[in-house]
This record gives C-alpha cells, sequence and structure tokens, in this order.
C-alpha cells in the first residue's frame, strides 16, 4: 500500500469514527510488541524485567480487554535500527502488533516511530532519554513516557545553582545526547545566574576518566556535571571519590542517573550525589506495594523505566478498554485526555507532541550510615512541577504543534 | 604560572603522570597479549574478555566467600589462568598450525560466549566492590592529589612487566620457551613436555590479563563488557610495538599511555582515536612495528 | 611443489575444469534464481533485502579475503560511508533520483578504499588486518564527529524516491527487483572476475605471493586493484541497504560489523562464490529469528558458540562443504 493510500483510510477510519460509527478492535486481539535491548549496554534499563513489568500490567489488567485477547511477543532490539526495523515492520504489517512498546537507544525509537507512522500504530517509549523524540522527531504515532534530557538537566542543574553551585565544569559524553544534555545544562545554568567555565568532550565510552577529574579539580569550578550516562558516568563517579573530588570541596553532579548505576556504585561511593529522577520505589505505599511484586518476579528493585513500562501499558489498556477500539488515533486520544494517576505519576497528562509531562523528583544519594539496605539509596528532596520540568510547548519543534 | 601551549605547567605534569599509569596499565595487559603471539603466534582476541575476568573473579569472590583484596590478587588470576589452559587444552590445539588468523576467529568467538552468558547473569550495571581500606587517601604531589592506589598500580604493574620480560628474555626457563615454540620437535627429543609448556605459556598470558583485571576492579565499573573496548586498544599498543615483541610492548604500552593523556589535555574527542592514527603512521613507517624483527 | 610446471599445461587444465564446473554452476544458479524472482511472494520482502545487502557486502569482503587472502578488519568503514553519503545526498536533494545517491554513495566508498589499501597494502598478514581496522576506527570517529550523521540518534526519514525518476520505490516490491538486480550484476561481475585472467593472478597471489612477484607480476597494483572493487561494492550495499531501510546508522560502522561480515564469510565458505551469499542468509536469519524467540537474551553467545565451531570443525563452511562432500561421493 503507498503512503498515501494509508493517510487516506486512516483519514476515512477517524471520520468514521467521529461519526459514531461501530470501533472495534481488530481480529478481536490486542497485540502488543515488546521491543528492548535485551543482551547489550542497556539491558538492565529496560531489558528483559521490563518485560515482566509489562506482563505484570496485563496480568493486573485481568488478561482480556473488552472480551478481547491480550497478546504479548517480544524482541531484542540488538541496539540497531535496522534490526529493530525489520522487527516492527514485520510486527505491524503482518503479525498485527496495534502497540509496540519499551525502547531505548535513541536510534531505535526514532527508526521505530517513523515506521509505526507510516503504518498508523502506537507507539509507547518508555527507555530513551533523547528530548528530539517528541520534538523534532515527534509523529503523530507515539508517545514518550517516562523522562527526556530536558527535565534532567532542568531539574539538577537549577537545584544545584540554587544552592551556591555557581561555576560548573562539565564531562559531557562526545555524542548527540551527551550534547544535548550539555546544552540543556548550560542553558539552565546560566538562567539560574550560574556559569559554565569550562567543558571537556570525552569520548564514548571512555574507561579511564583521571585525565579528566585531574581537569574538572585544576579549573576549581564549585561543580563537577557529567553530562553522560551509564558505565561512563559510573566510571567517572567512581574516579570522582578515588580522587577526593568532594572531599576538596566540588559538589559531583550527575544528570542521568539510574538506580541500577547507584546500585553497582554503592551508597559509600555514590553518597551525596544529586540527580533527577522521574520515579523512586520508595516514595510511598502505593510504589513500595508494586516495588515488592516486582522485587518478587525478578529479584530486584525497579528502575523508573520498569515502573513506566508498567503504567504506561495500564493506561493504555484502560484506554482500549474505555473506547473499545485499538485504532492508535483513537487510543491515542483517549490517552491523551485521560490524566494518569497511579502509582508512577500523579495529574500526568500526554501533551500533543507526544510527550507525558509528569512530577519529577531531585533526589539525594544517601550516605552509607543512611542507606538501610542495598537498595535504600535515595533521599527525595524536591518535587520538580510538571510545567516546570518539562520543555515548554512553546518552544517545541514538533509539527504536531502550531 | 608557567604555561605550555595554554595549559598550565602543573596541570601537564599531572596530566603526565596519569599517562604513566594509565600506560603501565596498558603494557601490562598487551604483555599477555605480546607473550601469547610471540611464543605461540595465536592472536588472543579473548583477551579483553580474561581482562573482565579478572575483575568479575575478584567482585564475586569478595562477594561470595569474603576473599579480599590481596588474597584475589593470587587467586583470581591462577582461577582464570587455569580456565585459559583449558580452553587452550580443547579448543585452540585443535587449530595448532593453521593460518594464524584461525586463533583470531576462534577467540572471538570464545569471547562473545563469555561476555554473553555473564551479561545474562551479572546484567551490565556493573558490580560493587570497594577499595581496599589501606588505599583509601591519597598524597598531594603539589600539581596534583595522587590516590595511592595509583601509586601502587604503576608499581606493581611495572614490576610484574619487567619480571616477565626477565624470565622470558634472560633466563634458561625462557629459553626453553623460547625454543620451545620455536622449533618443538627438537625440544620433545630433549624430554621437554612440549604441549604442557604450550598450555602454560597461554595460561600465563592470560593471568597477566586477568592480573590487569583484578587492579582494575577498585577504580573501574566491574561490568561482563568491560573489556570489549579496551581489547582493540591494546591489541593497537601491541601492533605498534611489534606482534611478539615482549620489550616492545611493555615500553609501547607506557608510551601510549602518555600520548594518549596528551591528547585528553589538548583535544579529548580525539583520544580514543588517536592510538589508531599513531597505528597507521607507524606502520607506514615501519612495517612491523617498533621493536618488531622483519618479517 | 617445487617442481617446473608448464604453465600452459596449468592453463588448460584450469579452463577444463572451469567448463566442468561452469556447467554445474549454472544449474545452480538458475534454481536460485528462480527462488529469488518468486521470494517476495512467500516472505516479507524488506527482510529479504536486508539478507541481499549483507550477501553483497560479504562477496564483496569475500573477493578480498576469500580470493586474494587479504584480511580486512575494516569493511564496515566503506558499508557505512556508502550509506551514509547516499542517505545525505537523498535527504538533502530532492533533484537526485535514486540511482544518483546510490553511485555516488558507491563512488566515496570507492575512493575510501583507494586510501584505505594506498595506506595498507604493503603490510602483510596480521599486521594488513590491524591497520585496515584502525583506519576504520578513524572513519568510525569522523562519523561520531559530523553532524550530519546525527551521531547515535542515526539519520532517518531518508526518501526512497523514484528509480530513474520513473519507478517508485516505495512500494516494496519494486524496490525488492531493483535490489535484486543490482545484486545479481554484482555477482556476476565477481565471478567473472574471478574466472578471468585477473582472478587467477589473485589466486596465485593468495597461494604464494613471492612466486607471483618472482613471476614478474606487479603485485600490489593487483591487491590494490582487488580491494577497489571490494570497497566499491561493500559500498553499494551499504548505499542500498540505506535507501531500504531509508535510515544509516553508527552500528554499520563499528568494528563489530568487519566482524561480522568475516563470520558470515567464514560461516558460508570463502573461496567459494556462493558461501558469503549463504553466508549472510544464515547468519542474518539466525540473528533475527533468535532475536524473536525465546532465546532472545542469548544471540550473542550462540553466534560465538557458531564461530568456535566453524573454525574448530567446519572451516571451508556451509558450501566448502558440500562441495567437498558432492567430490567425495558424487565424482
Amino acid at each position: 500500500m503507498t503512503m498515501m493510500k494509508k493517510l487516506l483510510t486512516s483519514a476515512v477510519a477517524s471520520a468514521l469514527m467521529a461519526s459514531g460509527a461501530q470501533a472495534a478492535i481488530s481480529d478481536n486481539t490486542v497485540k502488543i510488541g515488546y521491543l528492548a535491548d535485551m543482551s547489550g549496554t542497556y539491558r538492565d534499563l529496560a531489558g528483559p524485567n521490563g518485560l515482566t513489568a509489562l506482563e505484570m500490567a496485563i496480568k493486573d489488567f485481568g488478561g482480556t480487554v473488552n472480551g478481547a485477547k491480550i497478546e504479548v511477543v517480544s524482541a531484542d532490539d540488538r541496539n540497531s535500527p535496522d534490526t529493530s526495523s525489520s522487527t516492527v515492520r514485520r510486527w505491524v504489517e503482518n503479525d498485527k502488533v496495534d502497540l509496540v512498546a519499551g525502547m531505548v537507544a535513541s536510534s531505535v525509537s526514532i527508526a521505530v516511530s517513523k515506521i509505526l507512522e507510516e503504518n498508523d500504530r502506537l507507539g509507547i517509549i518508555s527507555g530513551s532519554a533523547a528530548s528530539s523524540i517528541t520534538n523534532e522527531h515527534c509523529t503523530p504515532n507515539h508517545i514518550h513516557y517516562v523522562y527526556d534530557t530536558y527535565p534532567l538537566a532542568n531539574g539538577t542543574a537549577s537545584a544545584v545553582v540554587k544552592e551556591g553551585g555557581k561555576t560548573w565544569y562539565l564531562l559531557t559524553a562526545d555524542y548527540a545526547f551527551g550534547h544535548a544534555l550539555e546544552a540543556d545544562v548550560t542553558r539552565v545554568v546560566e538562567a539560574n545566574g550560574g556559569e559554565i567555565v569550562g567543558t571537556v568532550r570525552h569520548p564514548f565510552p571512555t574507561q579511564d576518566f583521571s585525565s579528566f577529574i585531574l581537569q574538572a579539580q585544576a579549573s576549581g569550578a564549585d561543580v563537577v556535571g557529567l553530562a553522560s550516562a551509564g558505565a561512563d558516568t559510573t566510571n567517572a563517579i567512581t574516579t570522582a571519590s578515588e580522587f577526593g573530588v568532594t572531599q576538596a570541596g566540588q559538589t559531583l553532579a550527575a544528570l542521568l542517573l539510574f538506580l541500577t548505576d547507584v546500585h553497582a556504585l554503592g551508597a559509600e561511593t555514590a553518597q551525596g550525589i544529586q540527580l533527577t529522577t522521574g520515579w523512586y520505589w520508595d516514595m510511598n505505599d502505593e510504589t513500595r506495594e508494586w516495588s515488592d511484586r516486582f522485587m518478587k518476579e525478578t529479584g530486584v528493585r525497579p528502575t523508573m523505566v520498569h515502573a513506566g513500562i508498567y503504567s504506561s501499558t495500564m493506561q493504555y489498556l484502560n484506554a482500549v478498554a474505555a473506547t473499545g477500539s485499538d485504532d492508535a488515533q483513537t487510543v491515542r486520544k483517549q490517552m491523551m485526555d485521560t490524566p494518569i494517576n497511579d502509582m508512577f505519576a500523579k495529574n500526568g497528562k500526554i501533551r500533543v507532541d507526544g510527550r507525558m509531562v509528569h512530577d519529577m523528583y531531585l533526589a539525594e544519594v544517601k550516605t552509607p550510615a543512611e542507606s538501610k539496605n542495598e537498595w535504600d539509596l535515595y533521599k527525595i528532596l524536591r518535587t520538580i512541577p510538571a510545567d516546570e520540568a518539562y520543555r515548554p510547548l512553546s518552544e517545541s519543534k514538533c509539527k504536531l504543534v502550531n | 604560572m608557567t604555561m605550555i601551549f595554554g595549559v598550565p605547567l602543573a596541570v601537564l605534569s599531572g596530566q603526565l603522570l596519569i599517562g604513566i599509569i594509565n600506560g603501565a596499565f596498558y603494557a601490562l595487559l598487551s604483555l599477555g597479549l605480546a607473550v601469547i603471539f610471540g611464543l605461540l603466534k595465536i592472536i588472543n582476541f579473548a583477551h579483553g574478555a580474561m581482562y573482565m575476568l579478572g575483575a568479575l573473579v575478584t567482585v564475586v569472590l569478595f562477594d561470595l566467600l569474603g576473599v579480599n583484596y590481596w588474597v584475589a590478587l593470587f587467586v583470581a588470576p591462577v582461577l582464570v589462568g587455569a580456565f585459559g589452559m583449558l580452553i587452550e587444552y580443547f579448543l585452540l590445539r585443535r587449530i595448532a598450525g593453521q593460518d594464524h588468523i584461525y586463533s583470531l576467529l576462534l577467540t572471538f568467538g570464545v569471547a562473545l560466549i563469555i561476555q554473553g552468558v555473564l551479561t545474562n547473569i551479572y546484567g551490565v550495571s556493573g558490580l560493587r566492590y570497594s577499595m581496599p581500606d589501606m588505599f583509601k587517601g591519597g598524597i598531594n604531589l603539589g600539581f596534583m592529589f595522587l590516590p595511592y592506589y595509583r601509586a601502587w598500580v604503576i608499581v606493581v604493574a611495572l614490576l610484574v612487566c619487567f619480571g616477565t620480560w626477565f624470565i622470558i628474555e634472560k633466563t634458561k626457563l625462557g629459553s626453553y620457551l623460547r625454543a620451545g615454540t620455536e622449533d618443538s620437535q627438537l625440544m620433545q627429543g630433549f624430554g621437554i613436555n612440549v604441549p604442557l609448556l604450550v598450555s602454560l605459556t597461554y595460561g600465563f598470558g592470560v593471568m597477566l590479563a586477568a592480573f590487569a583485571g583484578v587492579l582494575a576492579a577498585p577504580i573501574y565499573s566491574v561490568t561482563p563488557v568491560m573489556g570489549s573496548n579496551i581489547l582493540i586498544v591494546v591489541f593497537a599498543v601491541v601492533v605498534i610495538g611489534g606482534m611478539g615483541s615482549i620489550g616492545g610492548a611493555i615500553i609501547t604500552g607506557i608510551l601510549m599511555g602518555v600520548i594518549e593523556g596528551l591528547t585528553k589535555t589538548f583535544y579529548p574527542p580525539a583520544s580514543s582515536a588517536v592510538i589508531f592514527l599513531v597505528m597507521v603512521l607507524v606502520l607506514m613507517i615501519r612495517p612491523t612495528g617498533l621493536f618488531g624483527k622483519e618479517a | 611443489m617445487d617442481q617446473p610446471v608448464n604453465p600452459a599445461d596449468i592453463h588448460k587444465a584450469i579452463v577444463e575444469q572451469q567448463k566442468i564446473q561452469d556447467r554445474k554452476k549454472l544449474m545452480v544458479n538458475g534454481v536460485l534464481l528462480l527462488l529469488l524472482l518468486a521470494a517476495p511472494f512467500v516472505m516479507y520482502p524488506v527482510f529479504l533485502m536486508k539478507i541481499l545487502c549483507f550477501a553483497l557486502f560479504a562477496v564483496a569482503f569475500n573477493l578480498l579475503f576469500g580470493f586474494t587472502g587479504l584480511l580486512s578488519f575494516g569493511h564496515a568503514a566503506f558499508l557505512a560511508s556508502g550509506g551514509y553519503t547516499t542517505g545525505y545526498l537523498l535527504s538533502n536533494f530532492s533533484g537526485l533520483t535514486t540511482e544518483m545517491g546510490i553511485i555516488a554513495g558507491t563512488a566515496t566508498a570507492t575512493l575510501l578504499g583507494l586510501a584505505f589499501a594506498l595506506l595498507s597494502i604493503r603490510r602483510q598478514g596480521i599486521y594488513f588486518a590491524m591497520v585496515t581496522l584502525a583506519l576504520a576506527q578513524l572513519v568510525f570517529f569522523f562519523f561520531v564527529q559530523s553532524e550530519f550523521t546525527g551521531g547515535e540518534d542515526g539519520m532517518h526519514g531518508i526518501p526512497r524516491g523514484e528509480l530513474f525518476g520513473l519507478i517508485n520505490l516505495e512500494d516494496n516490491l519494486n524496490m525488492y527487483y531493483f535490489v535484486l538486480v543490482v545484486f545479481i550484476a554484482c555477482y556476476l561481475l565477481v565471478q567473472r572476475i574471478v574466472s578471468s585472467p585477473y582472478g587467477q593472478i589473485l589466486k596465485a597471489i593468495k597461494q604464494n605471493e613471492p612466486r607471483a612477484v618472482s613471476l614478474g607480476y606487479n603485485v600490489d597494483r593487483y591487491k590494490i586493484l582487488a580491494f577497489v572493487i571490494s570497497a566499491a561494492l561493500a559500498g553499494l550495499a551499504g548505499s542500498m541497504k540505506s535507501v531500504v531501510f531509508q535510515l544509516a546508522s553508527l552500528n554499520d560502522a563499528h568494528w563489530h560489523m568487519s566482524g561480522e561480515v568475516i563470520l558470515m564469510t567464514l560461516v558460508g565458505g570463502m573461496g567459494t562464490l556462493l558461501g558469503p551469499v549463504v553466508g549472510a542468509t544464515f547468519v542474518v536469519n539466525i540473528e533475527y529469528q533468535l532475536s524473536q524467540g525465546p532465546l532472545r537474551d542469548w544471540v550473542d553467545p550462540i553466534l560465538g558458540g557458531i564461530f568456535v565451531l566453524t573454525v574448530l570443525a567446519f572451516r571451508s563452511g556451509i558450501v566448502g562443504e558440500l562441495q567437498k562432500f558432492m567430490r567425495k561421493n558424487l565424482g
């Protein structure tokens, strides 16, 4: 089918929908495809445990929606956009998959969202950090659920500057994600009256950070900001602790740290680091209850991505139940119209550009004395309201915003 | 403050020292590769995986049995070395005498298996390992803060490197090794068990990698994939030094550490590429590396 | 081996054997062609195109490795440079028709191949492999640093456009037959090269380079030409792949990709014409099927196991082992 024909069909379909024609769940099955890195660098973020979270949501929902079956297929994305494209194309064109969930590497998320747009299916991206996914790469067919670089920079940087960390030295991972974080941090720091006194762009990945830490120490900046992710960040933090960065009076600010990273570092090495997170397992009874169940299944505490996969799957199924349809646009509209109130988010809202905006949290890593067990790692310092956290629509380059 | 190319002298001295420390690390890793290639003509693409195993075994021994750092420094390399000997015995031996390219492909496969299996068991976020208490802190050298642990790394790495060079190049055992691998039939005639010698040599090269892994455990994030990126850097070091030259691997290791350190100061983004640039340039001028024998 | 042999006799023997082999090959190839023509009606076209692109990549690699004896560990650089060039041009210059973008991508890879060849061709064995690896790492560094590639986000939304401004390639079937025609043309080209006198010289270089030198051949020139052709075809594979998937990413430039093409060639059977095609089909399928199934967390270790098994037990690869089997059992 050509692109034009598809657009026409979907236009006709939505026109019919609007005129109150019978909505229905196609072939009486809601099929969800879970696509994530199951074996590579990003495995622990979403990976096999993300699939568990997704299956928990389906089970909690009851296993069927309006009498229709809910089926799950899953695949390893191999962190490769071509492999992911082949997988998702087959899913949507042959296997009638209605929703694609998971997705971490930005190259994968962007490639998949283009295919979903072409075929008018829905995607909910939970693992990716790139804010471009709902900015220049936005489509009417995907939702970006958990977090992105914008609030990460916003939350941590503005809080640290307000506490007196005026001069910053940035260690930026030298790739698009690092550059985006760097740009966001620079903007926030300067807007709050701070100053970036130096930046060093290190290759991705880097194992030994001693050289860069030394440069950061020599700069005399108040704050050493880490605009990187994963092993780069944990290596930088380990080295900073070894070289006594915090003892010498500099503050360490990590812009993207997941619970699994902090767990790997341990409270002793990571103590005192401030970070922004979209969710933490030990915030209230609701989060604890769900996390206990998750831990029983997987043996670990969930990251914000795992919680987001659960929550978004639940929201999706609720929307399917409410509209009685698995048509992408119908469901997406319903999801946009329904505020999200669950263990993951309070008053979360999906915007027209596909960005789910919700409160973010500024956290600090506990000291070994405060930490009661290996997963008791964060103190929540402050809630960053949704409107402040995310990129406002007025700055958006998304084609759906006018 | 004295400045050199816009960088204060104090900063530069610090970077040089860091470069030497990292260089000692590279030297240790490339030494094992050079031993394995120089004596056995095996291109060991599993070297990064062995380095990772050294670190991982250290962490796991501590978690399961409370084995401390000092014990691990001996036990982990021995365990990993023994594992290496098994690989030699069951796999590499079967392709002895074939083109060396096959040893590269075989060990590359072995590395994929080891890393993949361990990723499924331990994940990729990294395993927690604390610095031994006696190494906490450091000394202020005036131009930089030198953590005690880094001082220890440079001392022990250089000692091991020098010791290995001495054994292979200057002792009787070393001469057996070299002779045994060069003309195995003759040595067999002298009553020396050459296949055992080969296994031991491979095991020893692997031990060196694992030893570097133990040294890395307290300072780098320990994950099943930590060796996959360092592998090709270390290979570049060995090639620049001249495949199989023991002394060349040590000297080049340190040299590359310093060059990389300086790049990290003057143009950081290129610091991962600079070694490959040096490699291309060196091989254009000297086709068998800085210290390699003419083919 | 060192007895003097009359070169004319060798040539005659080769020609005789060639004739017999040619007839067999013609039959095999005819069947394969029919299968390929019918395939998109049975299998998913985009996936088939992926296989064809990788098969072309492996065929290109094999020309150098299998027939000339040069192991390049940097072929990812050509695949990626072809893909990025084509992607960039087609995305930014709407006046270009698709084949012009593909030709430009191939040309870029060809020039890059020439540069690689000039820098590396005099190095021997493992040093050759390592120089090509080093050069490919520098190319990778360039792609990571450049704005136009989109870094790790990749280059997306490359338009497939219209072939010669006439045939709409948005249609998967049209696209498939275009890729198939290009693939077959390249395959026949390589077949022609290998069986030509030039191909015989390449084989001679592989078997015994000093002898080829002493026979008066300018070995370096032959090797450079083989390298450049191989790079060009690898670039063509990358260019087509970027049009098929409408994206180009850093995965294609990473050294793992250079490793993967070695695996494909080795598994299929290096030094055979059909081997790399079979190998690519096998590896792409295995990787894809595994990533979907219950073993999806274990793709890497399984690929590693295939590597080990191939090196230990099936060193001549699927096609090579089959040929051996047929020779033994069917005369």
